[in-house]
């Protein structure tokens, strides 16, 4: 026989404050759990959105990430004729040369500057970049001496609004639009024209990278391997999924001090969770023999008790991912290791992460209950009938 | 007061289970707080810096620390009022064995070799080593600490596969040098890899570091160097050797609120925790509370009672989180992220003090009102209460 599951909801309520505190406790520790999980799932999403799967990124063999790649002129013209590029539906190869620089831009709260990638590109890739849209302004114009902005750089920065000059290179660049790149890391990004941008910093030559498409998985995989093994151009490739996967790294000291954190955090409210528990098991003795008094076994008791603080637990988990929630959408910025630039992102607080939150929470919940509840279940029923 | 010690700790411990886990409740949040103390205060409001690095200033181009200087920057730089010694200073980054073990990343830097010991004068070596590491075009000097670390010794080779330059460098460990911190980089000659390098690399470096003739010449100094490269092609931002540590830590993100943030979540929890327990336990004792007033103690006794119980559960939570707390910064010390700060981490007497402050406060603060409830109850009403 089951005790039913109103008579753990009363008992909860009864004690209402002691409830609210030890909730409260396993609530903050949840809500630092899914802060850093959010943290790491924003940045992710924002990278997974930035590569597509056949997009392929060539940089000189060996180079880290596209600002520390080399790439002549040359070796484009030569790789444009390699088999299993695919076509935009105009009939243009979907191949870009590209170069990246980055600049400083202040704002108050930096006002040291922060680094933020400029991108020149081939009108092809821009097309490549599906998920570019502007939002106010107009396109740029391939061969123009002006830029267009993602939105996180016209919002953080001010003085990279539209209709604002940016001072970079040999001189000023008006910003004639803001596109969204959904939630791509693209949004940080400043674009531009190729070789107007190339060309003031005296890089015509020498480029940093070539993103191409591939038409399927097959031939991007031959693509790569072909590439690869010509000695001529000496280049490394890797699809840009994987590029952008390997900047994670950069979320790693926060993500790594964050779960330590929340783990010790944890094992303090399970402690707390624990005195609550067995503060409520001493304080029922008499309930607890009455209840077996009336037919319930050991077994049901313990189920009861376990189940309470279950239901303790999850109701600071809720509350803890209530607490976290404001931080969904937020923007910040974080710089990555292997470009020293600053990429934008924003939390993602997703239902995984939330259903992670609550399972902490539970987790707590079980290792604070199980002692109690078992020490409930032992009880002696007429020792426990005399204990008021 | 001192006479009602025994009783105190008697109460404390008597319901030894509940006391226990107080303890280890706060100890764990606590613990946590004076590690995120300490790391504020390490990056924050501690000045790093000696004598030496004082006079140090570092060189880099405006744009990013990705971004390269032309080499012939260093020969303008020493002629700049107010410079004493300028030199290269290249980050090498490369592969040492298996790159996938965290323990095999280190810092290599490229250097003047005459000049590096003139530069870091606090980086103490023997004549010997000195002049055997010059001698060596191939060879390399390494800081105590990464020999703590590796066990390398004199006459070790080292090779490093270049990731950012296409080189493989063989190279000599041809002296050890000692330091308190940031003692875990390798230096090796500049000259040595450039002879490697293909066209495009060979006139390129990443930082300068500039020796300043006087404290009061450095500021002046900075500004004339960045003065002296302004609107040319590779703009120059010059600035002491602390606030480029720092600016390292600015890349992991907004490291200040992510402290602030778990610091105010942590006290909270401690306040939640200790207040929970200690209603709880005075909650219990109302009718103990009584007879002790009809036996004649006083109002003022009995607060005094039930608050020095509490700031003693708080004071022995804060010991056992400090004792966390120093698992924890040792553990940090040795975690393979090159930060400097991280490495020296300690617990400072001040924030020990700070946290045992803190602990006790916590204690007095979650009993006062349970404490005052319970001691401002009318005797009658006392005996009578029934939980």
């Amino acid at each position: 026989m089951r005790i039913p599951l109103s008579y753990n909801v009363r008992n909860l309520l009864v004690r209402k404050t002691t409830t609210l505190m030890t909730a409260l406790g396993i609530a903050l520790t949840v809500a630092v759990l899914v802060g850093v999980l959010a943290l790491t799932e924003g940045l992710r999403t924002s990278f997974k959105a930035t590569g597509h799967p056949l997009n392929l990124l060539v940089t000189r063999r060996g180079a880290t990430s596209e600002m520390l790649s080399i790439i002549p002129r040359g070796s484009f013209l030569r790789l444009r004729a390699f088999p299993g590029i695919a076509s935009t539906p105009d009939g243009e190869q979907m191949a870009s040369l590209e170069v990246i620089t980055a600049i400083t831009l202040k704002n108050r709260d930096n006002l040291e500057g922060v680094n933020t990638n400029v991108r020149g590109l081939l009108p092809a890739g821009l097309a490549m970049r599906e998920n570019v849209r502007i939002v106010v302004g107009r396109n740029m114009i391939p061969g123009r001496r002006e830029v267009i902005v993602g939105r996180s750089v016209a919002a953080r920065y001010p003085s990279a609004a539209l209709g604002k000059n940016i001072k970079f290179g040999r001189g000023e660049w008006p910003v004639v639009g803001v596109f969204d790149a959904g939630r791509s890391a693209l949004n940080g990004e400043i674009l531009g024209d190729l070789n107007q941008i190339a060309s003031d910093y005296g890089r015509s030559e020498a480029l940093s990278s070539v993103l191409i498409r591939a038409t399927d998985p097959v031939a991007a995989e031959a693509l790569k391997n072909q590439l690869e093994a010509d000695r001529a151009l000496n280049v490394g490739v890797q699809s840009e999924t994987a590029y952008y996967e390997s900047q994670m790294t950069s979320a790693l000291p926060l993500q790594f001090m964050g779960t330590l954190i929340a783990i010790i955090m944890a094992a303090g409210s399970s402690f707390a969770a624990m005195n609550t528990m067995y503060a409520a098991v001493s304080r029922r003795s008499a309930e607890i023999g009455t209840l077996r008094v009336l037919g319930f076994s050991r077994g049901s008791i313990l189920v009861s008790f376990f189940i309470e603080s279950l239901a303790l637990a999850a109701f600071g988990g809720v509350l803890g991912i209530a607490l976290a929630l404001p931080l969904n959408n937020l923007e910040t910025g974080i710089s990555s290791f292997t470009t020293f630039t600053e990429i934008i992102f924003s939390f993602r607080v997703s239902p995984p992460i939330m259903a992670a939150g609550l399972v902490f929470a539970l987790l707590v919940g079980a290792i604070g209950g199980l002692l109690p509840a078992r020490s409930a279940a032992n009880k002696q029923i007429l020792t426990s009938l005399r204990q008021v | 007061m001192l006479r009602h010690l025994p009783m105190i700790l008697k109460n404390a411990l008597r319901n030894r289970r509940r006391s226990l886990l107080t303890v280890g409740s706060i100890g764990a949040s606590l613990g946590l707080l004076a590690v995120l103390i300490s790391l504020y205060f390490a990056f924050f409001l501690k000045d790093q810096s000696t004598p030496e690095s004082a006079l140090r200033l570092v060189v880099r181009n405006r744009v990013s620390l990705a971004t390269v200087l032309p080499i012939s920057h260093g020969e303008r730089i020493r002629h700049i009022q107010g410079v004493k010694e300028v030199m290269i200073l290249q980050w090498f980054g490369g592969k040492y064995k298996d790159e996938r073990e965290l323990k095999n990343f280190f810092a290599r830097f490229s250097v003047d070799p005459e000049k590096l010991f003139i530069v870091y004068p606090d980086y103490r070596i023997s004549e010997d080593e000195k002049q055997a590491f010059l001698r060596d075009r191939t060879g390399c000097v390494i800081g105590n600490g990464l020999v703590a670390r590796h066990g390398f010794k004199i006459g070790d080779r080292i090779t490093l596969a270049g990731d950012i330059f296409p080189v493989t460098l063989e190279l000599t460990v041809r002296g050890i040098y000692t330091k308190e911190r940031d003692n875990e980089n390798l230096f090796f000659h500049h000259k040595y890899m450039q002879e490697g390098l293909p066209a495009g690399f060979k006139d390129i470096v990443s930082n300068f570091v500039v020796l300043a003739e006087s404290p009061a010449a450095v500021a002046g100094a900075a500004e004339r160097i960045d003065e002296a490269f302004r609107n040319s092609l590779a703009e120059t931002k010059t600035e002491t050797e602390r606030a480029f540590e720092l600016s390292f830590l600015s890349y992991l993100g907004d490291v200040k609120m992510f402290l602030i943030g778990i610091s105010a979540a942590l006290t909270f929890t401690l306040l939640l925790v200790s207040a929970n327990t200690m209603a709880m336990s005075v909650r219990e004792r109302v009718r103990e509370i009584g007879i002790l007033r009809t036996f004649g103690y006083s109002r003022t006794t009995v607060l005094g009672l039930i608050l020095a119980e509490s700031v003693a559960l708080g004071l022995a939570g804060g010991l056992v989180g400090l004792g966390l707390a120093g698992g924890l910064v040792l553990g940090l010390r040795h975690t393979p992220i090159i930060f400097v700060d991280l490495k020296a981490l300690t617990l400072e007497p001040g924030v020990i003090l700070l946290c045992l402050v803190l602990a006790g406060a916590i204690g007095f603060i979650s009993s006062f009102v349970p404490a005052w409830t319970a001691a401002g109850r009318p005797i009658v009403d006392a005996l009578r209460f029934n939980d």
